[in-house]
C-alpha cells in the first residue's frame, strides 16, 4: 500500500519509463465543485496489447523476473475505487499508454495527494532522455512544466546539475503553493 | 509564479562552468530501488537525501545518483547499491534519509562502509 497518491504516480510513471516512452505527461486535476481529483499519466512508450492491458490489474500478474507479483497498477486502482472513483487504462502496441484515476476529493478513504513536486522532480531529474509535461490544476488555477521548454533555455547543461535540479523544485513546489491558495489535497 | 526567466540566468552563469563529469568508470554509482517494493517502503526521501547530499557536499562530479527496478529482495527495501570503481559492490538495507545522510559522510566521503546498514 502507498500512504500517498503522489507515491502511486512515481510507481506507475516507472512503466512509462520501461516502455521506452520519450514524452510522459503527468496531470493533476483537483476540481472542488465536482468533488473529484484526477490523476492522469499519459505516454508516447511501447503499449500493451489487449491480453496485457486485461491483465495489468492482476496482482499477480507481472513482467518482471525478480518476484511473481505486480502491484503498481493493482495499487493505484485500488486507491482510487475505495473512494468511490474509478480507474481506467488505456493502451494501444507503438502508441502508448493512458492510464486515468480519478478521486472522490472529500472522501474519508482518499490518501493524501502527497508530495506531488518531489515526484516530479524524481521523475524529471533521474530520466534525463525522457520529456514531462506535468500540469497541475486547482479549479481554475493551473500551473506547467514542460521539460522541452526547460532543455531550449538549458541547452546542454544538464538537469542534474545541483543549481538547475534546485531551480527545478523550488519551481514546482512554489508554483504548487500559489495554485493550491491554502487548499490541501 | 515563478517563471522560466530565473533558469535563463542560471544558465548564464553556468555557461562555460559546468564541468563534465568523469569518465564514466572513475564514478561511483550510488543506485536506489525505485521500484513498487521501494517506493511503498520509503525510497523516495532516500533518493532525495543522496541527491541533495551529494550536490551540497560538492562531491556530483564524483558520485552519480541513480535509479534502478526491484533487485528481488523486497522485505530489505528501501535498498541502496554502491558502486566503486574497482571495489565490491556494497548493498545498504531498509535504509531512511538519516541513514543515506550518514552514508554520504562516511562511505561517499571518507571511504568508510557503514557496515552496520548493509546485507552481510
Amino acid at each position: 500500500m502507498m500512504t500517498e497518491i503522489s507515491l502511486n504516480v512515481l510507481d506507475v510513471a516507472q512503466n512509462s519509463v520501461k516502455a521506452n516512452a520519450s514524452l510522459v505527461e503527468v496531470s493533476v486535476i483537483a476540481d472542488t465543485n465536482a468533488n473529484k481529483l484526477t490523476i492522469k499519466i499519459d505516454d508516447n512508450g511501447c503499449g500493451m496489447t489487449e491480453e496485457q492491458v486485461s491483465q495489468v490489474c492482476d496482482p499477480f500478474f507481472t513482467t518482471r523476473t525478480t518476484r511473481k507479483v505486480g502491484l503498481g497498477v493493482p495499487f493505484f486502482k485500488e486507491a482510487a475505487e475505495n473512494t468511490d472513483g474509478s480507474f481506467e487504462i488505456k493502451s494501444k502496441v507503438g502508441e502508448g499508454t493512458q492510464v486515468t484515476a480519478i478521486f472522490t476529493l472529500d472522501h474519508i478513504d482518499r490518501m493524501p495527494l502527497g508530495d506531488m513536486s518531489s515526484t516530479m522532480h524524481s521523475l524529471i531529474t533521474l530520466n534525463k532522455n525522457i520529456d514531462f509535461v506535468y500540469t497541475y490544476t486547482v479549479n481554475d488555477r493551473s500551473f506547467k512544466l514542460d521539460t522541452r521548454e526547460l532543455r531550449e533555455i538549458l541547452g546542454d547543461v544538464p538537469f542534474d546539475v545541483p543549481e538547475v535540479s534546485a531551480y527545478i523544485m523550488d519551481f514546482l513546489r512554489s508554483n504548487k503553493a500559489e495554485v493550491d491558495e491554502d487548499l490541501i489535497f | 509564479m515563478k517563471s522560466l526567466e530565473e533558469l535563463r540566468a542560471i544558465r548564464e552563469k553556468m555557461q562555460g562552468q559546468v564541468g563534465l563529469r568523469d569518465e564514466d568508470d572513475n564514478v561511483t554509482r550510488v543506485v536506489v530501488g525505485m521500484a513498487t517494493c521501494g517506493i511503498a517502503a520509503g525510497a523516495r526521501p532516500v533518493l532525495n537525501a543522496f541527491v541533495e547530499g551529494v550536490a551540497e557536499k560538492g562531491i556530483g562530479d564524483k558520485v552519480m545518483v541513480t535509479q534502478t527496478g526491484c533487485i528481488g529482495m523486497c522485505k530489505y527495501e528501501p535498498i541502496v547499491e554502491i558502486m566503486e570503481p574497482g571495489k565490491d559492490k556494497v548493498t545498504y538495507v531498509k535504509m531512511t534519509a538519516e541513514k543515506a545522510k550518514e552514508v554520504i559522510d562516511r562511505h561517499l566521503i571518507r571511504g568508510q562502509v557503514v557496515s552496520d546498514y548493509t546485507i552481510s
